[in-house]
């Protein structure tokens, strides 16, 4: 490298008995910068009360060299020396007297503090249960503001619930009829293996009927909702959130409880019965096709064996548990929406909050159903 | 300029001297804001070029535009902090992706940029940690992080009240004075306009297109266009 190229610090004393640091060379962001460290424990050790800046020598400059003098000034200040400027070039000057102008705010600096393993687990607990309670507070209120909807006191725009009504019924016909109908198609053909072994090819049709009625139907909609309607809820509270729209409505005195999280549960408990007995339909008509394809099994043998597998309180008890889902997944939604923070990356968490609770409350409230039903022996 | 069929401004031309402090005045959806994203490179002119040093930004090839993109700085209207990353990644993003410095310089550059908007020490804050003010100011450290040629500033001191508004402008003086770069700025506030301009040009929304051109004060004094004069008077009777 060029000697012309390389930026350092000297320090010296000049003829009038004035220490000086000297900046060489070139100073601009495609060289590294020099540490100025050693010329302040230099610095340390020579008595004076003033101190020098100058860049004589400096072919060119730009934001590097007033960084690392930024560096040298603060020492000297914290040195007790007089700082003098004058043989610097007037855009250093200036820009260095504005750099230490402000100073440092105290009580700013960020450490965290190592927490022992027994405070960890403490505060972890404590976060928890905090969160726990959090989420019952959030049931209660989403309660009370259906019980306002129910009373016909909520104050909510009609159009709202009737576009979240839309949303979540109509645009998700497409999507939740090929994993319906896929589903349907993969019990048959999981089923035929088994049952084939035993001759009991016509037997597909009720595993298929049974499992799409009771279960599957009412889970695989809740799952793509959750994913599709719940996540899409969370992202439009959440952004709303950052841009103070919610507590815009706060500040109209309207409560955004009735206003946002109401039509959107009401639209999914609404919609979700309707989509699962789509879904229903979906499964068995997949079930179907790879029963009629693949198997010995007619198509007419085929819907008179669903008929009698499934009656109509199999359909019931799918569609029952489906407005549980339903409520689940729109509360998981508007809950991780309305408890965001308030920046673009709180959007994505609240996102991925919102499908992942929305999963999972799904399964868990299918446990308890399973449990229930298998108690009451329906 | 054109929205869709919606044209917005049409026939602009105007230079920028090196050095000045040019700002584009105008009533509320006169197009200011979409004139300067024509010339930062956000969006692309419908007709007509713009000219870096007689360069054609719109012609250039994609990293011959990103060059000269480099060399510009922007304050956004509200900041545009990364909201995931702190003050002091904000300000470093640029000189990581641009320069071979190591991560020790970088941070002393981070140091002195913040230092320079009064903003030392808040390294590792987080955008929503601050007031307005200062992410106001940290943009503007995050804009001048490359120490950029131009500076285009969209709103500074909107949401701002006056004192922090007053010092925004002393800073942007300050900074033009020492980093000897040329401002562009789009304002409707008239004690910044008048502080700090030397150079402006007035759109207006019913003709579409730029009615005045000059030093703001002398237009406030001379124009022969009531418009103009109604707008540097805030309307109030001469």
């Amino acid at each position: 490298m060029a000697p012309e190229h390389v930026n350092r610090l000297e320090v010296f004393r000049a003829v009038d008995g004035v220490w000086e640091v000297r900046a060489v060379g070139r100073w601009t962001v495609e060289a590294a910068l020099p540490d100025p460290s050693e010329i302040l424990d230099t610095l340390a050790d020579r008595p004076g009360v003033g101190l020098r800046l100058c860049s004589r020598e400096v072919s060119s400059w730009d934001s590097s060299l007033v960084a690392v003098l930024m560096r040298v000034a603060d020492a000297a200040q914290a040195q007790g020396r007089t700082l003098d400027t004058s043989l610097l070039p007037e855009g250093v000057r200036r820009l260095l007297a504005l750099a230490i102008a402000v100073p440092e705010r105290s009580g700013t600096g960020r450490k965290e503090k190592r927490k022992g393993l027994f405070t960890g687990t403490g505060v972890a607990v404590l976060q928890r249960w905090k969160r726990f309670n959090d989420l019952l507070t959030f049931i209660g209120e989403t309660i009370i503001a259906l019980g306002t909807f129910f009373s016909g006191k909520a104050r909510f725009r009609a159009e709202d619930f009737w576009l979240a009504v839309e949303a979540s019924g109509a645009r998700a016909l497409p999507i939740v009829t090929i994993i319906a109908l896929l589903i349907g198609m993969i019990f048959a053909f999981v089923g035929a293996v088994q049952l084939r072994q035993f001759g009991a090819d016509i037997y597909v049709a009720n595993l298929v009927a049974v499992a799409m009625s009771r279960e599957m139907g009412a889970v695989m909609t809740a799952i793509v909702l959750a994913g599709r309607t719940g996540a899409a809820f969370a992202a439009h509270i959440s952004a709303m959130q950052g841009n103070e729209e919610v507590d815009a409505l706060t500040s109209l005195g309207l409560s955004p409880m009735q206003f946002l999280v109401v039509p959107r549960v009401m639209a999914l408990i609404l919609m979700m019965p309707f989509l699962t007995l789509y879904a229903d339909v979906m499964g068995i008509l997949g079930g179907l096709i790879v029963a009629a394809g693949m198997l010995n099994v007619t198509m007419a043998a085929y819907l008179v064996q669903t008929t009698q597998a499934i009656g109509p309180s199999d359909i019931a008890i799918g569609l029952t548990k489906s407005l549980f889902f339903g409520a689940l997944v729109a509360m998981a939604g508007c809950r991780a929406g309305m408890r965001s923070g308030r920046s673009a990356a709180a959007v994505g968490d609240a996102t991925t909050k919102a499908v992942v609770s929305g999963i999972l409350y799904v399964i868990v409230c299918d446990a308890i159903f399973a449990v229930i039903l298998q108690r009451l022996g329906l | 300029m054109i929205f869709g069929d919606y044209v917005v401004q049409k026939d602009l031309n105007f230079e920028i001297a090196k050095g000045e402090i040019f700002v584009i005045m105008g009533g509320s959806g006169c197009g200011k804001s979409t004139l300067m994203k024509h010339m930062t490179g956000l969006i692309r002119p419908a007709r007509g070029r713009v000219r870096y040093d007689g360069e054609s930004y719109w012609e250039a090839d994609d990293e011959r535009r990103a060059e000269l993109g480099r060399r510009m700085g922007i304050l956004f209207q509200s900041g545009a902090l990364w909201s995931s990353m702190t003050l002091a990644e904000n300000v470093a993003l640029p000189l990581e992706q641009y320069t071979h410095l190591s991560d020790r310089d970088v941070a002393e550059l981070v140091a002195l940029k913040l230092a320079l908007v009064g903003l030392r020490g808040f390294e590792e804050y987080f955008p929503n940690e601050i007031s307005g003010g200062m992410r106001k100011r940290a943009g503007l450290a995050r804009a001048i992080a490359l120490d950029p040629d131009i500076l285009f500033f969209d709103e500074p001191s909107a949401g701002l009240d006056p004192i922090s508004s007053r010092r925004l402008d002393d800073l942007i003086l300050e900074l033009r004075d020492s980093l000897g770069a040329t401002i562009v700025m789009v304002t409707h506030e008239l004690p910044s306009i008048f502080t700090v301009a030397d150079n402006s040009i007035f759109l207006d929304a019913e003709t579409r297109t730029a009615i005045a051109h000059g030093n703001p004060r002398e237009l406030a004094a001379h124009s022969d266009l009531p418009a103009v004069r109604t707008f540097l008077s805030r309307g109030e009777k001469e």
